[in-house]
């Protein structure tokens, strides 16, 4: 594991970096485009922009660097007022960001550039710059025109004289880097905006040892400064800004009220540097195509610090399991304290309970680590709706809602495909065209909503468009022309829209180069079920169609009933078990010698023994008084699974099976009980499913239920 | 591999299946366990025990006896087993009983004579002679990754 290329890790925590400033830059222009184009907002996507570029020009990634820079300059000219913001400018910025993720990416993956695209958005950045003259950058070399830089760091208001107050102190601070601080990577600014956190702070530059430009050496430290610090903080607070740049300067803390001026007590630190010594360089450009009149950026760079720990998800995967762990020796123990016949009053049992309870918040926070924001999914949808709405020639915008709603960070890789395939479909199919739009006397512009939400332990995604709604009876019609349903069936509202979840249903007239690629939404629900979620449709003629998804919060727990059938004790995903029930004699019947089907209301449902499909025991001579549990399948069918007790209803942890030597049928995972045995966790569909095809050679045509 | 190393000493495990005697290569070996009741998979190749838990994970067991054909014996608490660890996967072997470890050189250990290959066709790697009793070394990887085209 050992890293064997430093340079490669610095590369991959580069990458990472440029993933949050795209995601910064593309929360800036969402912003904006929603009309809050204040300073702030393009300066956070100028910084972004420029952060990106500076280190691409590190890792000499030219082309990210030059594509960068083209936009950086038209966003400079935005910040500083000299292009005014449209809606036009607005949507060539998107398309400029999309772009630069594609090269970031391409980058990172060492995958060809898009060449073609990049070549179109960098036209029409030119064009921006060519209409605003002042944009035009000087050439570099030629027409060096530097721009004074200001390193004196105005860190607010500089109140100190009016408020030393009690406790108040000003220090006297001086700070002269070495060369090698600049070599390391190490910058003056951090150090400076540090101090500036302490208290009052006036910093001014001393550029006196700065030579004339022709005898400048470029890699000489040259610039010292002095700050007066009016903090309440001890000495050895400001000692500690400098902390990282220990060795690598020269610094000196004096108590400027008079009193002991206190001389520098931490060895490894020098004293003031003799005059004589040529320090000081202004800070090393980031890279050699770095432009002089960004030098002040260079100095106000760094992006509001979130403070986050990247870890690796492997460790968080331990951290998961062994939490897991706790929970089950938990139950073992609480099972072993009471099978010990303690009083329920005893010191042990009470602290039983405490642990209980720390255990259940542990679980709780472990699997908040694993939780993320749904925000950076949003992101990557509002880019298929800008792609995919120019592709059809619509006019979209996309809204969205609790992007800060958390989902488990599987959940969210494994939804962006359905969630990709969905929005497109409410952009190509959900949405008229702008003509029908006008013509209907609706706004010109379709709305896709986007929305994310909590909601009883599950989280809600939903997708509406503001278009048509569903055309029920071409629904119908293109359904009977696939021979999907009969041409004489009466189906309800509901049984129709749910028809666009059948394999092999599309009903775009014309295949679109968007959607209707054969991918229809059966693949959409075949994901979101797999992910322990389910999925509907509301749809209202004239006023827009609704998807609706819900999800488990976490695929690591899940909700189970544990049943037992043979003396082993099995978990069934509780949100797949309809009802239970007793069977009696008259709701029996016997459709042939080994297949039953019990009567469930108006409906038939057939009768399944899970100890006998499981193969832990022969046939029952009769069900009459067993329980069974009505499995309700996602595509209509049904089954009563016959099982000989139903035990609990309570959170498992969910353990994969290794299915290296053998996958079990109808087996999904496993989980540990309280006292230590494995129980299966069961995939009902699965059984029933196998069940079907073993005891009805010719599946039954599929019945839509409600 | 202790292979590699040239004809350095080899360590093995060895341990009793229906009276007869067999070793694995101690590299492989995680930990050595008593007989806990396994929960049994459905529609499972017969030496398939089921899955135990082993300190959370979920790890499949194997009747070594009935893997490699030999009679298999009534299961009780004197029954250990072994875990062991090909490549990534973690598997436990259901034994009589565990009796010794013993160092051999590399060069004390023989390729089984060809006749006896017809039978366990690769299962046994190699023979070796301790105290006049045979042991035979079985090879790991084939004892588990026939399994899989088994139960197909």
């Amino acid at each position: 594991m050992a890293p064997t290329d430093p340079m490669a890790e610095i590369r991959a925590s580069f990458f990472v970096e440029c993933e949050e400033l795209l995601e910064a830059m593309q929360d800036g222009l969402q912003l904006m485009d929603d009309g809050e184009d204040d300073s702030e907002t393009i300066h956070i996507v100028f910084r972004a922009v420029h952060s990106i570029k500076g280190g691409a020009g590190a890792f000499g990634l030219e082309a990210l660097v030059r594509f960068a820079h083209k936009y950086e300059t038209v966003l400079d000219g935005v910040r500083s007022g000299r292009l005014n913001v449209d809606s036009e400018l607005l949507k060539l910025f998107f398309r400029a960001s999309d772009h630069l993720s594609d090269l970031v990416r391409a980058c990172r993956d060492d995958t060809d550039i898009p060449t073609a695209q990049g070549e179109h958005l960098a036209g029409e950045l030119d064009a921006c710059i060519a209409a605003e003259p002042s944009l035009a950058e000087p050439e570099p070399e030629i027409d060096f025109n530097p721009v004074g830089l200001k390193l004196d760091f105005d860190f607010g208001p500089d109140l100190s004289e009016e408020t030393t107050s009690e406790g108040v102190k000003t220090y006297l601070i001086t700070f002269t880097p070495d060369n090698e601080m600049y070599e390391n990577g190490n910058d003056a600014y951090p150090v400076l905006h540090a101090l500036s956190e302490l208290g009052d702070c006036k910093v001014t530059c001393n550029t006196s040892k700065l030579p004339s430009f022709d005898q400048l050496v470029p890699e000489t430290s040259y610039l010292s400064w002095s700050i007066e610090l009016s903090t309440a903080v001890d000495e050895a607070e400001i000692n500690s800004t400098f902390e990282f740049v220990e060795g690598l300067c020269s610094f000196s803390v004096t108590d400027s009220d008079g009193e002991t001026p206190e001389p520098v007590s931490i060895p490894s630190l020098e004293p003031l540097p003799p005059l004589d010594k040529a320090p000081t360089a202004p800070p090393e450009p980031i890279s050699a195509s770095a432009q002089p009149a960004q030098k002040p950026e260079e100095q106000r760079a760094p992006v509001a610090a979130k403070s986050v720990v990247r870890v690796d998800l492997d460790r968080i995967e331990r951290l998961v399991n062994l939490v897991g762990e706790l929970v089950i020796n938990q139950a073992m123990l609480a099972q072993s304290l009471l099978s010990a016949g303690l009083s329920p009053h005893s010191d042990a049992m009470n602290g039983l309970e405490e642990f209980q309870r720390l255990t259940r918040d542990i679980q709780d926070s472990v699997m908040m680590i694993r939780a993320q924001p749904v925000k950076s999914l949003f992101q990557r949808m509002s880019r298929i709706v800008r792609e995919s709405s120019a592709a059809v020639g619509k006019n979209v915008r996309l809204h969205t809602d609790g992007e800060t709603t958390e989902v488990d960070k599987t959940v969210i890789e494994r939804l962006a495909d359905p969630l990709t395939h969905m929005i497109r479909n409410a952009v190509d199919h959900g949405l008229e065209s702008t003509a029908d739009r006008v013509a209907a006397g609706k706004p010109e512009e379709g709305v896709v909503r986007l929305s994310a939400a909590h909601r009883s332990g599950r989280v809600i995604i939903e997708v509406a468009d503001d278009g048509a709604g569903i055309d029920r009876a071409r629904v119908f019609k293109i359904a009977c022309e696939k021979g999907l349903v009969a041409a004489d069936a009466a189906l309800s509202d509901t049984e129709i829209d749910n028809l666009l979840f059948l394999p092999g249903f599309s009903t775009a007239s014309t295949v679109s180069d968007l959607s209707g690629r054969g991918v229809g939404m059966d693949v959409v629900r075949t994901a979101i079920q797999a992910l322990g979620g389910r999925i509907s449709i509301a749809s209202n003629e004239g006023s827009g169609t609704t998807f609706t998804i819900s999800l488990p919060l976490t695929l690591a727990v899940l909700d189970g009933m544990v049943v037992e059938v043979a003396g082993e004790t099995l978990v069934l995903p509780l949100n797949m078990v309809a009802e239970t029930m007793t069977l009696t004699e008259t709701s029996l019947e016997t459709l042939q010698p080994g297949l039953n089907i019990v009567r469930v209301r108006d409906g038939f449902v057939p009768l399944f023994d899970l100890g006998h499909l499981l193969g832990y025991r022969d046939r029952k001579d009769t069900y009459v008084d067993s329980v069974a549990l009505l499995i309700s399948h996602e595509d209509g069918r049904a089954g009563a699974l016959i099982v000989d007790e139903i035990q609990d209803q309570r959170q498992v942890v969910i353990k994969g099976l290794d299915d290296t030597y053998y996958r079990a049928p109808g087996i999904a995972a496993a989980t540990i009980l309280g006292d230590g045995q494995i129980a299966l966790i069961l995939d009902p569909s699965d059984i029933v499913a196998q069940a079907s095809d073993l005891s009805r050679p010719a599946p039954a045509p599929m019945k839509m239920e409600a | 591999m202790p292979e590699t190393l040239a004809t350095q000493t080899v360590e093995l495990l060895t341990f009793k299946l229906s009276d007869q005697e067999y070793s694995l290569d101690i590299m492989s070996v995680r930990e050595i366990r008593g007989w806990t009741k396994a929960t049994p998979l459905p529609h499972a190749p017969s030496f398939m025990r089921g899955v135990i838990n082993l300190r959370g994970t979920v790890l499949p067991v194997m009747d070594l006896a009935e893997r490699l054909g030999l009679p298999p014996k009534e299961h009780s608490d004197r029954h250990v087993i072994i875990v062991v660890k090909h490549e990534d996967t973690m598997t436990g072997l259901l034994v009589d009983a565990v009796s010794d470890i013993i160092a051999l050189e590399e060069s004390d250990l023989q390729p089984p004579p060809d006749s006896v290959g017809q039978n366990h066709p690769t299962v046994i790697k190699s023979l070796t002679l301790i105290d006049n009793r045979m042991i035979r070394v079985l090879d790991l990887p084939n004892v588990i990754s026939i399994v899989q085209s088994d139960a197909a």
